[in-house]
């Protein structure tokens, strides 16, 4: 009928495709889990991703470096990417590409838009790896009108890498985490260059040695300067910035506005379905297994959080990829068990997971959480009855900060833990 | 006019040349093509709806609210009434949602009987007044502060680009001719019609002509007629886009009692499965910058998550900016000029889009009196519009597409490609997002710039990507 039940005559049936796990998305997280169900021993485990090619966001990131851990290398994105598709398909992972799943249904059924027309896919499990995307302009509520030339570091790349193009000349480059340095890089590959990176903070977010590069590019960072507003009309002509001590505005001429960073997890299909989206994270909501509301359904890699290395989000897909292997092995639910609510207090800005099962020593070892601005003091776990666990803390935002789960130990009874700084 | 008839080249004398692109230059395009004149637009943009009608709250209204026996409420009964009896040719879109006009304190409370008189007078029967417990039962994701609301179950929600791009369409499949970059700068009346001229110098012939220029109408009047009767003050609103996700935290269009000033903000359901809000009111002297700003979004947002708490936590899609073409007075501008053979049509406010259909109809029977001898078309072509509506069949429902541009939107490339190659194809990506919705959801292009400024490099008037090498050798 289609080339589908070419591929597999057995498993497909009128349009339906029946599968042991389905994982949405071919990423790092993705692909990690499905070589990992594979080694497990499940039978059929299908990736669908709806990009033309595999491979995810390292694909357009075409700079080092990816692979140290997975592949003992430095590698390109691209490299990475194409690496982790070979490894996959040595597996016996299917990966079908152009596969837009459009909507999700309890207990594992889906629907997919395909070229060939609307499949159905019924699953015993499905692993959400939706991965993240940058906050844009709009969402930013940023002053201004609609010019051309405002984009994302994601666009940028994709752009460049994928497609040899360029959105604009001499862009300004918004924000200083990790991948605010990427598009520079990307920038500079392109021949496009930045006339200033602005941080409306006090220091850059990324680690040392990021500064180095624009300094060796001679791109001024400008620290304490928030955008104010976006000239132009038709195409960009500028910015206007502000300096948080003075509050004195001045414009800065380009022809771009990068922004960068503030990623948000693509949780569109859990929103749009009966799967619990965490408010903190903006990512599905899981236990420690990176179980989601319904026990049908998994989550791993950036859906969970803003945001990890591609190396993390390959660990994770491998681990949850093992938890699901056992789950199908399982004979009874582990679902029954007294379930704990985690809940973060400002400046913690999210907890992942969102609820642990307890008396089940595997699944995560860590809690995995940000703060939202710097702090100094101590982070703690409180249950009803007090604290459980307590330790110093020094942290920035966007760094990375973890609660071993195995010094969490509460009382049967608990219903819910808070995370929380005493300063 | 006649001058040319002697000369070697004989110049297209149009019977009517109308000024303007906007839902109502479209509208009036359509009116007189169907009604046998020969026509032609003239917009100064690269797309038609590229001033007041590119940005607004995309409802159909019934009118239950405008002043007794004005010509807006006239036109906005007529338009909303043609509309219903036409969408379905077209394949345009409806959605039902009715509204509620909600009271949220005891001062607004005692003003919704004057709100149901008011619509009853305007012949809006089924308007009513429910309590807060009916309310909530249909809308229960409002605030229980609410305190009780009219129900105007006709008020619906329409795609405000493809509407027009419908009806300027029809015209132009019946015969009409569009120009586009056509600023008209000067023009001469000799008696029997205008000779008119655009920046560039290019010439149009017409008997008579129809100011539609929108935010440019009084200056169009000036320039042309040496006089004009009222004054464009552009009123700036600015909207917010909530995700999809949150269109089921709501099921109505949600407005507030109106103050003396404006309608005052609005949330409704979009025809594209999102939540709009707004819009603001600022008036402004520029024509042409309609940008947002970050503390009235801000304060639009707070407005809305005091209305439906579930807002919070709901993604922003998009922000946008529009100025209406108000004037100095709350009324539609229709100035007719018999011996001008010029009618302006001016100060076509946010109601525009449902009053369109109206409005052509009044203007053609203006005309009729001053210009008789036309006979309608006896085959009319009607052309079927995209299916763009989240309620509807979509094109990526159906095989063949060849791939997913726009993920967010689920934009494929047959339909970018049946946009480009329709009667009147999008000359910049703006026009391509109306037409196709590419890049207008959550992500705003994060994933699909780079493809789509592939697909549409040398098709717009400014590409979506330079030539970064050539910029080296400058």
């Amino acid at each position: 009928m289609t080339y589908l039940s070419m591929l597999w005559p057995a498993i497909m049936s009128e349009k339906t495709l029946q599968v042991d796990v389905l994982v949405i998305g071919a990423g790092p997280a993705g692909l990690a889990a499905a070589i990992k169900l594979r080694q497990r021993g499940v039978k059929q485990v299908v990736v669908l991703d709806r990009e033309e090619c595999a491979g995810g966001v390292p694909r357009h990131c075409g700079h080092p470096p990816f692979g140290m851990r997975e592949f003992h290398r430095v590698l390109t994105g691209p490299q990475y990417a194409n690496r982790l598709v070979e490894r996959a398909s040595l597996a016996g992972v299917k990966v079908l590409t152009r596969h837009s799943v459009t909507r999700l249904l309890e207990g594992g059924e889906l629907q997919v838009a395909t070229p060939e027309g609307i499949l159905k896919v019924v699953a015993k499990r499905v692993l959400i790896a939706t991965g993240v995307r940058e906050t844009p302009r709009s969402a930013r509520l940023v002053t201004g009108a609609r010019p051309l030339g405002i984009t994302t570091t994601g666009a940028l790349q994709s752009m460049h890498y994928l497609k040899g193009l360029a959105p604009c000349k001499r862009p300004v480059v918004v924000g200083t985490e990790l991948v605010a340095f990427s598009s520079l890089m990307t920038a500079f590959s392109a021949g496009v260059k930045p006339v200033a990176m602005i941080e409306k903070g006090a220091r850059i977010t990324a680690r040392h040695p990021c500064e180095l590069l624009p300094w060796f590019k001679r791109v001024p960072v400008l620290l304490n300067t928030e955008l104010e507003s976006i000239l132009g009309i038709e195409s960009v002509e500028g910015v206007k910035v502000r300096d948080a001590h003075t509050g004195k505005s001045r414009v800065i001429e380009c022809d771009g506005v990068i922004f960068t960073g503030q990623f948000t997890p693509e949780a569109t299909l859990g929103r749009m379905s009966h799967l619990v989206v965490d408010p903190d994270t903006a990512g599905l909501q899981v236990d420690q297994f990176g179980r989601c509301s319904d026990p049908a359904y998994f989550a791993a890699g950036n859906i969970l959080r803003p945001v990890e290395t591609a190396g993390w989000s390959y660990r994770e897909g491998t681990s949850v990829g093992g938890w699901i292997a056992d789950d199908l092995e399982r004979t009874q639910s582990i679902v029954s068990h007294q379930e704990v609510q985690l809940r973060c207090e400002h400046p913690v800005k999210f907890v992942v997971p969102q609820r642990l099962l307890l008396n089940r020593s595997c699944g995560f070892k860590y809690i995995q959480l940000r703060v939202a601005r710097a702090v100094k003091g101590e982070l703690a776990v409180a249950s009803e009855t007090g604290i459980i666990w307590r330790k110093k803390l020094s942290a920035l935002p966007e760094r990375r900060v973890l609660i071993p789960l195995a010094g969490i130990d509460c009382a049967k009874d608990s219903k819910v833990l808070r995370v929380y700084i005493i300063e | 006019m006649t001058t040319d008839n002697s000369s070697a080249h004989v110049r297209d004398v149009f019977d009517i040349a109308i000024i303007g692109g906007g839902v109502v230059g479209c509208a009036l395009a359509r009116k007189f093509i169907l009604e046998g004149a020969k026509v032609i637009l003239l917009e100064k943009g690269a797309d038609i709806l590229s001033g007041a009608s590119k940005a607004n709250s995309a409802i159909l209204h019934t009118g239950f609210d405008a002043p007794l026996g004005s010509l807006e409420l006239e036109c906005m009964q007529a338009g909303y009434k043609e509309y219903l009896q036409i969408f379905k040719d077209f394949d345009l879109p409806l959605l039902k949602t009715n509204a509620h006009v909600v009271a949220w304190n005891d001062e607004q409370m005692v003003r919704l009987p004057d709100i149901e008189k008011q619509a009853h007078q305007n012949h809006v029967d089924n308007v009513h007044i429910i309590d807060s417990k009916e309310l909530f039962k249909r809308e229960p994701c409002l605030t229980r502060s609410a305190l009780g609301a009219v129900s105007i179950p006709g008020e619906f929600v329409i795609d405000p680009w493809s509407s027009p791009l419908a009806y300027i369409t029809q015209a132009v499949l019946n015969g009409a001719q569009v120009r586009f970059n056509y600023a008209v700068s000067s023009g001469k009346f000799d008696g029997d019609g205008w000779l008119l001229k655009s920046m560039s110098g290019e010439e149009v012939a017409a008997k008579y002509v129809m100011n539609c220029a929108g935010l440019y109408g009084d200056q169009l009047d000036e320039a042309l007629l040496g006089r004009s009767e009222f004054s464009i003050k552009p009123r700036k609103g600015q909207f917010v886009v909530y995700d999809k996700a949150a269109s089921a935290l709501l099921k109505s269009i949600i407005l507030p009692v109106p103050t003396q000033r404006t309608k005052g903000v609005v949330l409704t359901r979009t025809i594209f499965g999102n939540l709009l809000l707004g819009p603001t009111a600022q008036e402004q002297d520029d024509r042409g910058l309609a940008g947002v700003s970050y503390d009235e979004l801000e304060l639009l947002k707070a407005q809305a998550e005091a209305m439906v708490p579930g807002l919070k936590n709901m993604p922003i899609t998009a922000t946008y900016a529009g100025l209406r073409p108000a004037s100095e007075s709350k009324e539609y501008r229709v100035f007719e000029y018999k011996h001008k053979h010029w009618i302006t049509v001016g100060g076509i406010r946010s109601t525009g889009l449902t009053a369109a259909l109206g409005l052509a109809n009044y203007i053609f029977k203006k005309y009729s009196k001053m210009s008789g001898d036309l006979a309608p078309l006896t085959s009319i072509i009607t052309p079927k519009m995209p299916h763009l509506a989240e309620h509807e069949q979509r094109d990526w429902m159906h095989a063949g597409y060849e791939e997913i541009v726009c993920h967010c939107e689920m934009v494929t490339k047959r339909e970018i490609d049946a946009a480009f190659s329709s009667v009147i194809p999008p000359n910049e990506l703006s026009g391509l997002k109306r037409r196709t919705r590419a890049t207008m959801g959550r992500c705003q292009s994060f994933y699909c710039s780079a493809r789509l400024a592939q697909i549409t490099k040398g098709r717009f008037v400014h590409d979506l990507s330079v030539d970064v090498m050539a910029s080296d050798h400058e």
